[in-house]
């Protein structure tokens, strides 16, 4: 065991091989289902394909955008317990532009190819004979879809690396050597913080999963889908950040890290699931109440249909699970549960923007998951590489930020 | 109730407090509690203080909180007196869990409140003591418990040798009783000038 704040990650090998195994598994899925399903076929055959590539991309990019969301929002609340592992958070956030360009590129496939069988308001004649997304062209045109992505992806990801640089430059010592430069430093990143949150905010907590998801549904409309988005993925992304300290730490790295710090990501694991669980609820259950049939027509085949199983059980794992599990304070502290729950939470949540996407893609038939579980296996390949690649190149710990200190006296 | 004695020390500053309770606890005094204005981080840990049971009476009112909801309004709009509200089923649990969940919060939040006073033997009528009544203000007051073993004159010496200022004897009544405290002198027995 070394306890060195200075010392890098160093990946043993195996950790390695499992990414590329992961990324070889993903490549193998695509083919396979591209092979047996893409291009050629009817409706649903065709959309089978692309909206598995949507799902996934998507999902996992707000996934590692949201440990991005996580290291800003504490920040912005001069938050000091999570300087302890917020190398662990940027390397996450690191994986921002290498998801964000593959998302981009499935995404803008989807809006400029001729496949409109996912993205149907793409097809110029078809809105022409339908007057609701006529209405709507505004909001669900190609244009506005492109500006709208490609500004999030590169809004996200410079945003990402100035963060990243920020933090980087206090191992040098030079920017936080005096007290002036300190609270110099400190404003610096705080004003940086807050113009991601503001970017966050008019992005996926407002805006875009309405284009990415939602707009799959184009008749349908819900103002807080995003909102539900976004606390779907940050559940998520905490649970990733849990999983990388609860792995370091088990390696002997993360000095300054300790069950309190675990603890604190417990209780927002926890929290952020039950907040999940509320706008959940409160989006279903204003439908369910009005039973509108134009808003019905959303959960007919998911709480009912053929997709009911994966719904109710996504339900259970995101909320049930969680709520039980983690309530004692004991089960936060401890390793072995927390990476459990963690490990349930990511695939819960993954479930959840399954059928977010497939239902609508797909309403006759539910596709065979084991092809999007082999290429969300692969995004996790990735994410585990750049994430990997990230903590070997600097120190694991942010040993001369100004709130260090707060981070080793922190206890809950 | 018995009437117990304990030896009163006042301390200012957390930086003496701190070592004070673990030198104190190591030579075997029995530290009766610490009275402090203020929350201090840490002091229950140093006291050697056990983890509250009140979170557990929470969840239990809580879930009692979730049944009684569910099973009234299960009860009566499911069995008693079916009303056909706008062609939903009878038993329709969305619109209901709102209901379950405020009466989960009134009643963990009630039951937690009234079980805590009960703890900390808080209700109308019930007479609080304080050893100092500094311990409301500005210092930290430490009680020592005297048994029939403790020698008070060294446990004064100690005390003072600790970083505690105003030493004092006081006799005190425990556990919970009615009246009014500055009139019975029998529950103190009588107050000793600082030593």
């Amino acid at each position: 065991m070394s306890t060195s704040t200075t010392e890098k990650f160093i990946p043993a090998k195996r950790y390695n091989t499992i990414a590329f195994a992961l990324m070889v598994v993903g490549v193998i899925a695509a083919i396979s289902l591209f092979v047996t399903t893409g291009g050629e076929g009817d409706h649903d055959n065709r959309a089978r394909f692309w909206a598995s590539l949507l799902q996934n991309s998507v999902y996992f990019l707000l996934v590692v955008n949201a440990a991005m969301f996580f290291m800003c929002a504490t920040t912005l609340a001069w938050g000091g317990w999570q300087i302890a592992f917020t190398r662990v958070t940027e390397a996450i956030a690191s994986c921002v532009p290498v998801i964000g360009v593959i998302a981009l590129v499935i995404l803008l496939a989807l809006c400029f190819g001729d496949h409109h069988t996912i993205y149907h308001w793409t097809d110029a004649e078809h809105v022409a004979h339908d007057p609701v997304l006529e209405h709507k062209s505004g909001f669900l045109s190609k244009g506005f879809f492109a500006t709208v992505t490609i500004l999030t992806v590169v809004l996200w990801s410079f945003l990402g690396w100035k963060m990243r640089q920020m933090s980087l430059k206090t191992d040098e010592g030079e920017v936080v050597s005096t007290l002036e430069k300190r609270k110099k430093f400190v404003w610096n990143n705080t004003v940086m913080a807050a113009l991601y949150i503001v970017v966050f905010a008019l992005t996926v907590m407002s805006s875009v999963p309405w284009l990415w998801i939602m707009s799959i549904d184009a008749h349908w409309y819900s103002t807080m889908f995003s909102w539900y988005n976004f606390a779907s993925t940050f559940v998520a992304g905490l649970s990733l950040i849990a999983l990388y300290v609860v792995f370091l730490k088990n390696n002997g790295y993360l000095p300054l890290v300790n069950k309190e710090h675990l603890h604190d990501l417990g209780k927002f694991i926890f929290a952020f699931s039950i907040f999940w669980t509320y706008l959940w609820f409160a989006q279903f259950m204003l439908i369910w109440y009005a039973n509108i049939p134009e808003e019905t027509v959303y959960f007919k085949p998911r709480a009912e249909g053929i997709y009911s199983a994966i719904f109710w059980m996504m339900l259970i794992i995101n909320f049930v699970a969680p709520i039980l599990i983690f309530m004692s304070r004991d089960s936060k502290r401890n390793y072995t549960i927390v990476t459990i729950v963690s490990v349930l939470v990511i695939f819960g949540h993954w479930l959840d923007f399954f059928q977010m996407v497939f239902p609508a893609v797909s309403p006759t038939k539910v596709p065979m998951i084991l092809f999007d579980m082999g290429i969300g296996l692969g995004f996790i390949g990735i994410i585990m590489f750049v994430t990997g690649r990230t903590l070997s190149k600097h120190a694991l710990t942010a040993r001369n930020h100004p709130f260090v200190k707060e981070a080793v006296i922190h206890h809950t | 109730m018995a009437i117990k004695k304990f030896i009163t020390g006042n301390f200012y500053e957390e930086a003496v407090l701190f070592p004070a309770v673990k030198k104190v606890r190591r030579a075997g005094y029995k530290v009766h509690d610490v009275y402090t204005p203020f929350p201090i981080h840490g002091l229950d840990k140093e006291l050697g203080m056990k983890d509250t049971d009140l979170h557990i009476a929470g969840f239990i009112y809580g879930i009692t909180g979730t049944t009684t909801a569910i099973s009234f309004i299960g009860w009566a709009l499911a069995r008693d007196w079916q009303i056909n509200f706008g062609g939903k089923p009878f038993f329709s649990l969305p619109a209901w869990i709102p209901i379950m969940f405020e009466l989960t919060v009134l009643f963990s939040a009630v039951g937690m409140v009234l079980t805590f006073c009960w703890l900390c033997q808080l209700a109308p009528f019930v007479k609080k003591d304080h050893f100092n009544p500094r311990s409301t203000d500005d210092t930290f007051v430490m009680a020592i418990e005297c048994t029939d073993k403790t020698n008070e004159a060294e446990a004064i010496a100690f005390l003072k040798e600790a970083g505690a200022q105003d030493v004092q004897i006081q006799s005190r009544e425990t556990g919970w009783w009615f009246g009014r405290y500055d009139r019975e002198t029998v529950r103190f027995g009588k107050k000793v000038a600082a030593v």
